[in-house]
């Protein structure tokens, strides 16, 4: 398992694969915004999450890949302090978690658990962000509204905030949820399958999004099932299958060996120029 | 027949003001209910106050008392069970609101003394209604419309998206509660005019058809209220110039409403069909 603290910037064996513009998350360590410490949790009686050891750095870009049912979602939900530990501990900044201390992490929901008919605009939704700030009676003022437009700007949003979400392209429904989460003024943002459901070109504007907050600092941890997309475009990647199989550069743990132990089945590895590509492995006819 | 005819008399000013001020309260906080696709559950509140009715009557309380207390330990309770997850909120509801009528039916059944106060209960007395009772309604009205607006953020968002509401911050439990009182305090004030069978309806009809209008959600809370104020205004001059019951006649007239509008949606888009074939 590769370390992030191992690496040092310029080194040429760099956390990001060819293409990804190199950033140091590793300057900024010294206590890791979220450390999951042996953590274990379930579902009644199935497991979700077995000794998870995982440590996520300020402004760190990872992703967590693994098989349906595997425990991804549970990761982040358990981080979240939605989904509570059997045994082990979540630290966020070396404490215990609070949840005061939640209100710097941003949470992008899975699209497809969203109501698309819910009556609500984009800006109603983005607005939601700001209840991290003034909780209850709270009303939005002119700066609020400010920061509103410039995050709706920056999303390549504006002019579409009285829009119904559901007359959006996937990739700006997706960037309607970042912006919400953007508006807390969070470090850590956790997004629930950002690329499930899009087409190459939105999947590309969100990552692209991504890159740009990651670059304020923001630290970004997604889940994924397309591992090409992670092996292109992330630093980091966390293999989880309930309990962690592998923690590296995607070019690295993406072997026949990690693959085969997190999905139960043969995957194929290529490498050319510098990429690696994952590919499944065709049955053989019946006959 | 002048519009202004009905209004030189007192009970119909009453009741007027009465429809209009509950018709509003209802298409307000019934956007939330249907939202949240609670819908039965102001019919079940509405059938549990039937019961706190009941006991009010025989124990001599009064009505606003009995069964405000009623009707919130009916909240509360289905509140509690459904948030144990181990029933869904529409069993806990059933078993509630069904078990208080129940009550309520058993009460009468030893006491038959009040049958017209059991059908004021049942199917609304609005012609019944008192100035004081005016002055109540309107006094619970501005209380839960004050108490919506001031929690209508959060409120919001554990009803959009109640899951990441709670990774927010936002304590999805006690909006629950808290929302579940209001109704509770809205079904009470409601039950008085409409009664308990036709409550639930001014709490849905005005916001599915300001769903139909608008697809903004701070625009529906102005559009529901507005149509519910309508419908109770509109439903008090119909059922004074037909002699019919004023509680079914507001209902109605929202019905009426919503079938309207759903026709002229079938019309427009076979209008369209027909164009582009």
């Amino acid at each position: 398992m590769v370390n992030p603290h191992d690496h040092r910037p310029g080194d040429p064996h760099s956390l990001h694969p060819p293409g990804v513009e190199e950033r140091s998350f590793t300057r900024l360590a010294g206590v890791a915004l979220v450390e999951l410490a042996n953590v274990s949790n379930s579902y009644g009686a199935t497991p979700a999450l077995t000794n998870v050891s995982l440590k996520i750095w300020p402004g760190q870009f990872m992703a967590i890949v693994g098989p349906n049912g595997g425990g991804k979602t549970t990761l982040l939900r358990t981080i979240l302090g939605m989904v509570s530990t059997t045994t082990g501990q979540v630290l966020l900044r070396g404490r215990e978690a609070k949840r005061s201390a939640l209100q710097r992490i941003g949470y992008v929901p899975q699209l497809e658990t969203i109501d698309w008919n819910f009556p609500i605009t984009v800006e109603e939704v983005i607005s939601m962000g700001f209840f991290v700030k003034s909780r209850w009676f709270g009303g939005i003022g002119e700066k609020e509204k400010r920061k509103l437009q410039e995050i709706m700007k920056r999303l390549n949003l504006d002019g579409l905030g009285a829009r119904h979400i559901r007359e959006l392209s996937g990739g700006q429904q997706q960037a309607v949820f970042i912006g919400r989460a953007l508006l807390g003024d969070p470090e850590l943002i956790l997004l629930d399958e950002p690329a499930s459901g899009l087409d190459i070109r939105s999947r590309d504007d969100v990552i692209h999004f991504l890159h740009e907050i990651n670059h304020e600092g923001v630290a970004i941890v997604l889940t994924a099932h397309d591992l090409n997309w992670v092996a292109a475009h992330l630093p980091w990647a966390v293999c989880l299958n309930h309990r962690l199989i592998a923690e590296g550069r995607p070019h690295e743990i993406f072997n026949a060996d990690v693959l085969k132990e997190v999905y139960s089945g043969e995957l194929v590895v290529m490498h050319q120029d510098g990429m690696v590509m994952i590919g499944e492995r065709p049955h053989a006819p019946h006959n | 027949m002048s519009l202004l005819v009905p209004f030189e008399y007192e009970f119909f000013r009453n009741g007027f003001i009465a429809a209009v001020v509950i018709g509003a309260l209802c298409g307000f906080i019934g956007v939330y209910v249907v939202l949240r696709r609670m819908s039965y559950i102001g019919h079940g509140l509405s059938h549990a106050i039937f019961g706190g009715a009941v006991l009010s009557y025989v124990l001599n309380i009064n009505f606003f008392i009995g069964g405000g207390l009623w009707a919130l330990l009916a909240g509360v309770l289905i509140h509690w069970i459904s948030h144990r997850r181990w029933v869904g909120a529409d069993a806990a509801i059933g078993v509630v609101t069904t078990s208080s009528f129940a009550l309520g039916v058993a009460i009468i059944s030893t006491h038959r003394t009040f049958t017209r106060n059991i059908e004021a209960a049942l199917f609304g007395n609005i012609l019944g209604i008192t100035g004081t009772d005016v002055w109540i309604v309107v006094l619970v009205s501005l209380i839960v419309s004050c108490a919506l607006f001031l929690i209508r953020r959060p409120l919001l968002f554990a009803t959009f998206d109640p899951e990441v509401a709670s990774a927010y911050g936002v304590s999805t439990g006690k909006i629950d509660l808290l929302f579940i009182i209001l109704l509770a305090a809205t079904v009470l004030a409601s039950t008085q005019i409409l009664g308990v069978t036709l409550v639930a309806a001014a709490m849905i009809i005005p916001p599915v058809i300001a769903r139909y209008l608008t697809q903004r959600f701070q625009t529906l809370l102005i559009v529901s209220p507005l149509l519910g104020a309508f419908c109770g205004g509109a439903g008090m001059f119909l059922s004074f110039s037909f002699d019919i019951s004023s509680a079914a006649t507001i209902v109605l007239t929202s019905a009426a409403l919503f079938f309207l509008l759903e026709l002229m949606l079938i019309a427009r888009s076979a209008k369209i069909t027909a164009t582009h074939y």
